[in-house]
């Protein structure tokens, strides 16, 4: 899939299997899950509660809150700020926070 | 010289009002509809501000066990309130937030809801159009699917409602001004001197005046009611509460400990400690509320928690509202009470009237602080 980012090979290649909406995705194990999810091709991760328009990765820092997934889980979990592990299983939010 | 006079008739108001909070202007707005000219001298941001720490209920159930009048008064309120926020909605596009689907008491053991049981029976008992149910945890679940099964049941009382008090606040603010209201933020009221028929009201920007002024600066009371040769006996009692993110609608009903808005957030509350006026957060009292309401619904337990604070309700000794004119400055008011939101509606359509000139209305007579003179009058609610 076409994405705007290019990995740095600046890292050895050990990678971690993480799961997002479904699909299996391989990914270094330095990768924040939004760095995933920006190599993945996905512009969005969610949509907002009051609006419903779709937001995505934005600031990579942890200020924004755009980049918010559901975590095992969790929702609301800040992507950027958020390490990948092994067998993680990210799923894309709408709307409110579904608590289970 | 024009100039001057058009100064003077600007500073020049019908009624001042002492306080921009859920009471001043419920009772500021209720008057400016009667045609009248008011200002309200609010504080700063800075200042103890009940009206933006409530928990949003409208509340009856188990009010007034010992004084009948204020659980008929906070029910005429209650049943006042959609027709008040329609009229606030009407004009100023600002919606409250009001719903009244009935409210629920949540108990923990069967001692707690045998004790709420006696103490609603016990008011309806007095007045049988105070209703309640009392609900076994079938009941419970057949209306609250997500309460916990750990619970031996709940209060129910069709009477109760809720509403966002910061919608309802700047709702009653737009409406003020729009009925031709002053509003005068950061203008604390400092002195209030009584002159023959009217008063002069000091604030940090000069002085006002005014036929008639009503004291509704919550606990800033104390220290205005003196002013014009009243009493207020009142003390801060601190509540903090805790709001989670916002959440997928869950619980259809307020409750005295969990409360979600339209918005999705869930308010987790009630607490009350004395604190002096402190109106911090101690974490003995969070992790009580924490508690507390993940017992009653297991599924808040991985909820995050995005906000919290401390805020200071108003109370009087027997925690009954206050209503009076000054006997030695007629056309001076006092006003005392710690539940803002519930009574608003009725504040705005019948306290209001009454300051306005009207008579005052035979529900109010229980409501003096005369009855703290005596100190055996104190307890007799």
């Amino acid at each position: 899939m076409p994405t705007l980012f290019e990995p740095l090979a600046t890292m050895p290649a050990r990678t971690v299997r993480i799961d997002i909406d479904g699909t299996e995705r391989h990914v270094p194990t330095h990768y924040s899950i939004a760095a995933a999810l920006l190599e993945s091709g996905a512009a969005s991760c969610r949509t907002t509660p009051v609006s419903g328009t779709a937001r995505g990765p934005f600031c990579m820092m942890g200020v924004c809150f755009d980049c918010l997934v559901e975590v095992d889980g969790v929702p609301n979990v800040q992507a950027c700020m958020t390490r990948v592990r092994d067998g993680m299983r990210v799923r894309a939010m709408s709307g409110k926070a579904r608590l289970a | 010289m024009h100039e001057k006079q058009a100064h003077n008739n600007a500073r020049h108001y019908d009624v001042i009002v002492a306080g921009g909070g859920l009471v001043g202007m419920a009772i500021a707005y209720g008057i400016a509809r009667t045609g009248k000219r008011v200002a309200v001298c609010d504080g700063a941001d800075s200042a103890h501000r009940a009206a933006r720490g409530n928990f949003g209920l409208v509340w009856v159930q188990g009010k007034g066990s010992r004084c009948l009048p204020y659980a008929q008064w906070s029910r005429e309120s209650s049943a006042r309130w959609s027709a008040f926020a329609a009229q606030l909605q009407r004009e100023t596009g600002v919606d409250a937030g009001f719903e009244r689907p009935g409210g629920i008491e949540l108990c923990e053991t069967a001692e707690q809801l045998d004790a709420g049981h006696r103490l609603l029976e016990s008011i309806r008992a007095q007045d049988a159009s105070l209703a309640y149910e009392v609900l076994d945890i079938k009941a419970l679940k057949a209306r609250v699917p997500t309460a916990s099964d750990a619970l031996a049941g709940a209060l129910y009382s069709p009477h109760d409602g809720h509403a966002s008090p910061l919608y309802t606040l700047r709702a009653m603010q737009e409406a003020f001004q729009l009925h031709g209201g002053a509003y005068l933020p950061r203008n604390e009221v400092r002195e209030i001197r009584p002159r023959a028929g009217r008063f002069e009201v000091d604030t940090a920007n000069g002085t006002l005046e005014a036929e008639r002024v009503v004291l509704a600066a919550g606990l800033d009371n104390a220290r205005l009611a003196p002013m014009v040769g009243m009493h207020s006996p009142i003390t801060p009692l601190r509540g903090q509460i805790m709001v989670t993110e916002r959440l997928q609608p869950f619980l259809d009903y307020p409750t005295l400990v969990v409360r979600q808005t339209r918005e999705g957030s869930v308010l987790l509350g009630d607490s009350a400690e004395p604190a002096g006026f402190d109106d911090g957060q101690t974490r003995a009292v969070m992790a009580d509320i924490a508690r507390r309401a993940r017992t009653a619904f297991p599924l808040l337990a991985h909820a995050r928690i995005v906000r919290s604070w401390g805020a200071l309700r108003i109370m009087t000794p027997d925690g009954l509202p206050v209503y009076e004119e000054s006997s030695a400055h007629p056309g001076a008011f006092l006003a005392i009470c710690h539940s803002g939101v519930t009574l608003a509606a009725a504040h705005a359509d019948v306290i209001a009237p009454w300051i306005a000139g009207g008579g005052k209305p035979a529900i109010l007579h229980p409501f003096v602080a005369t009855r703290f003179s005596n100190p055996t009058d104190a307890h007799a609610f």
